[in-house]
């Protein structure tokens, strides 16, 4: 299934891209990012990301659908 | 229409008062979040806000709404910047009308910590000796630092 990711931040500089559609073959948030994680050297683990899909935060365990719009939300800064 | 209880802008905060003052109202307290010139012991030149957009506002919205239950306030409403900022902009303005000043005071406040520890909104500070560096904050749930930090 296709997932489309869309980066923000840190994460974005180190992908190089602000979004991107991906193939995956199973419905794991935490396998999706666990996987980009290794290949762009993303200086947080899960315990300091928050997965967003289509818009929401989300637990972890959430199964991703094929479509959907993932975002992993590194640690924010605003105010 | 009614104001946005959460709001993101692009153009230097101008707003004064989103809400009109009801005549219940006996307090009104308003925050300004205002670019300083330093972090963490290094001289600040200038300040890049990005955020999710469409989460961003619904969480916003979720908090000024959970203010406003919470603390009996009358109104209140949030704006914050996205965008290049300059030293003495403001990042971010909040207020916060209630009947009384306790409840206004204790419901911007919440609304600001709450907007820092979980609105989708970064900040990439640029300092006089070079190396920008996207400045790390919170996480709801507690503090998110990268480890080694």
């Amino acid at each position: 299934m296709q997932i489309h990711l869309t980066y923000y931040a840190i994460l974005r500089e180190r992908r190089g891209l602000d979004r991107e559609t991906v193939d995956v073959s199973d419905g794991s948030l935490r396998t999706l990012y666990q996987g980009l994680r290794q290949a762009y050297d993303f200086p947080y683990d899960e315990m300091h990301i928050r997965p967003a899909v289509n818009d929401a935060f989300c637990p972890w365990e959430q199964a991703i659908a094929d479509g959907d719009h993932v975002v992993f939300v590194s640690p924010v800064a605003g105010g | 229409m009614l104001p946005p209880l959460f709001d993101l802008t692009e153009q230097a905060i101008r707003v004064t008062l989103p809400f009109s003052i009801s005549s219940g109202t006996g307090a009104l307290v308003s925050f300004d979040g205002i670019v300083r010139d330093h972090n963490e012991g290094r001289s600040v030149v200038a300040l890049e806000y990005s955020a999710y957009v469409a989460l961003a506002k619904r969480e916003g919205e979720g908090i000024v709404r959970d203010a406003i239950e919470r603390f009996g306030l009358l109104a209140a409403s949030c704006i914050h910047r996205t965008g290049t900022l300059a030293i003495g902009d403001v990042a971010v303005r909040v207020w916060a009308s209630a009947a009384h000043r306790t409840a206004a005071f204790a419901g911007c406040a919440f609304i600001i910590d709450e907007v820092k520890a979980r609105v989708p909104i970064w900040k990439k500070e640029t300092y006089v000796d070079g190396n920008p560096r996207w400045v790390e904050c919170q996480h709801a749930g507690g503090v998110a630092r990268p480890p080694g930090r």
